[in-house]
């Protein structure tokens, strides 16, 4: 579990789409830094041959009848839209 | 007699059912206690009086929560009204188009939904400070925080504000403000109840349970709100017991397992002792109390802050200024649509666990971090799953210390995390746990008696004895006003 000496918040903000000052990226690499410092107490632990745990219950493959039943109308799923046109969301331009 | 807003569920339903009292007078009373108090505590986000009239004219008193109000954390939908997450990128941008799994459920128990409370922002956080809405005071001492997430809950609950009320717990966010404010509060294991219309923290984590003045109104809610639910495909099918039936049959026969890493050097020596006074009192109602041993508790919080904060750097991706919430001014192309809106609209806590979730996950970098803290967990779970072999629950305390000033860990992040140190585990492997008052701190020059919380943990699906032997705890140790 290498770390760098100061961790480096700038390319993991922008895969995370956070557009931070300078300000913030220095403030939050140093506490980054420390809590990963923390973080590494987890090297001193061997899991040799321990099996991942993603969830708490032994649940799979959860399905439900196919059928349709009642949703939200196009009213209520656009209702908290930041801007809506024709029914849609709408955004900037995606494709030239 | 109490008056209505200061009273317990049961009380009210005894005299509701008498017909001295109606469900709006139990309305009015709150109101009128939130108008003149809430100022000072800062627990409540909004509520809708209208609404909460309109449904107490038609509460069904038949039904097992007939006419009894009950707040709502901020985190979760109750239809037509907002829902904030305490958090800039919702706040005055959304009103929830339906409601949450366990507001229908609640509704169908005749309950009405009535105020939602402050929160840290997207439940990230232990003292309610990260709350960007608004300050949440411990009504038990103004100038210290309530704890965390759930601060808002827990309270209202404790400063008579509400009758009871809903919180969500992803590492002790229910049980660490219920043990600051002096509630009872209680994490249902994970899959007991839909989280279906809670806005996601950390799916694998997160869970919604009450926050009441007793362990019999916790009882009565978690009846109301469990149960499988094909809106949320976490939710076990299981049906639940009737939690009330045994809840008085006491402690007598029950093994009761003591942690030895729950009594840690430097934790508070007072709260230690009112702690160690609960368990000799299980054991003086006829518990056998059983020392044992968590070996992997210490590694719990670490295991935590990688786990919890991935999937929230995966939740949170849905907050991108395109279906809902803040929309930077004059985005010039997608990734400048979603950076800026998403810089501007998260609160620091929840950039930075943003950042190390996405860290942890990232290419080269999950196997040392995301998957070896995934295999951590298992180890932390097979802990529980070899206690409750030679035990039927665990006992010890919720937080090694009482409530604590403002700014006295916001400061440091790491520090705040530490708070979570004896209920993070039991998130991690999906195990149910209760926080109950069990004591007082001495007061002191400058500082007021401060409650003690003490926790039960039991297993997955056990919640019946958990709330049997939290009752019983709760009687014997008849925590007592807060002293002056």
């Amino acid at each position: 579990m290498s770390q760098e000496e100061h961790f480096a918040v700038r390319p993991i903000a922008h895969l995370a789409r956070l557009e931070l000052s300078e300000a913030q990226l220095a403030e939050y690499s140093v506490q980054l830094d420390h809590i990963l410092g923390y973080v590494a107490k987890l090297d001193a632990l061997d899991v040799t041959g321990v099996e991942p745990l993603a969830h708490p219950n032994p649940v799979y493959d959860v399905t439900r009848e196919d059928a349709t039943r009642p949703g939200l109308t196009v009213d209520l799923a656009l209702l908290n839209a930041p801007r809506a046109a024709q029914n849609q969301f709408s955004v900037p331009k995606v494709v030239e | 007699m109490a008056p209505l807003h200061a009273s317990d569920i049961s009380t009210l339903r005894l005299r509701l059912a008498s017909g001295e009292i109606s469900p709006q007078d139990i309305v009015q009373s709150l109101h009128q206690e939130i108008a003149s108090r809430d100022a000072e505590i800062g627990g409540y986000l909004h509520f809708n009086l209208e609404a909460a009239l309109e449904a107490a004219s038609k509460a069904d008193l038949s039904l097992p929560l007939g006419g009894i109000p009950i707040a709502i954390k901020d985190n979760i939908n109750v239809a037509g009204q907002p829902t904030t997450c305490a958090s800039k990128i919702l706040a005055g941008h959304y009103t929830s188009p339906y409601d949450a799994t366990v507001v229908t459920r609640l509704r169908a128990a005749g309950a009405i939904p009535f105020g939602k409370t402050n929160m840290d922002e997207f439940a990230m956080g232990s003292s309610t400070e990260n709350s960007t809405l608004k300050v949440t005071r411990n009504p038990r001492d103004l100038g210290r925080v309530p704890g965390g997430s759930s601060g808002g809950s827990a309270a209202v609950v404790a400063a008579d504000l509400a009758i009871a009320a809903l919180g969500s717990d992803t590492g002790g966010s229910i049980r660490q403000p219920a043990s600051l404010c002096g509630c009872v509060g209680l994490k249902p294991s994970y899959g007991r109840v839909s989280r279906y219309g809670l806005v996601a923290y950390a799916s694998s984590l997160d869970q919604i349970g009450p926050l009441t003045k007793n362990v019999t109104d916790a009882a009565l809610i978690l009846q109301a709100i469990s149960g499988g639910d094909d809106r949320d495909s976490t939710s076990l099918p299981d049906p639940a017991p009737d939690f009330s039936k045994e809840l008085n049959h006491g402690v007598k026969g029950m093994k009761i397992g003591l942690p030895k890493e729950y009594f840690v050097d430097g934790m508070d020596p007072e709260v230690r002792a009112s702690v160690e006074r609960g368990v000799q009192l299980l054991a003086d109602q006829g518990a056998e109390i059983i020392p044992i041993s968590m070996p992997h508790t210490e590694y719990a919080v670490a295991t935590y802050y990688i786990i919890a904060t991935a999937e929230a750097s995966a939740n949170l991706a849905r907050f991108d200024g395109v279906r809902f919430g803040h929309r930077c001014a004059d985005p010039q192309n997608m990734i400048d649509l979603y950076s800026r809106s998403r810089a501007e609209g998260f609160g620091p806590e929840v950039q930075r666990r943003i950042i190390l979730g996405t860290y942890v996950l990232s290419a080269g970098f999950y196997d040392a971090f995301y998957l070896k803290g995934q295999k951590v967990r298992n180890l932390i779970q097979q802990d529980f799953a070899k206690a409750f072999s030679q035990v039927d629950l665990i006992v010890g305390p919720t937080c090694p210390s009482p409530a604590f000033k403002f700014g006295e860990k916001s400061s440091d992040p790491l520090t705040m995390y530490l708070e979570d140190i004896f209920t993070i585990a039991a998130n991690l492997a999906g195990v149910c746990g209760i926080s109950l008052p069990c004591g007082w701190t001495a007061s002191q020059t400058e500082r007021l008696a401060l409650p003690i919380g003490l926790q039960l943990l039991g297993p997955s699906l056990g919640e019946a004895r958990l709330l049997r032997a939290a009752r019983a705890c709760e009687q014997a140790i008849a925590f007592p006003a807060q002293p002056r």
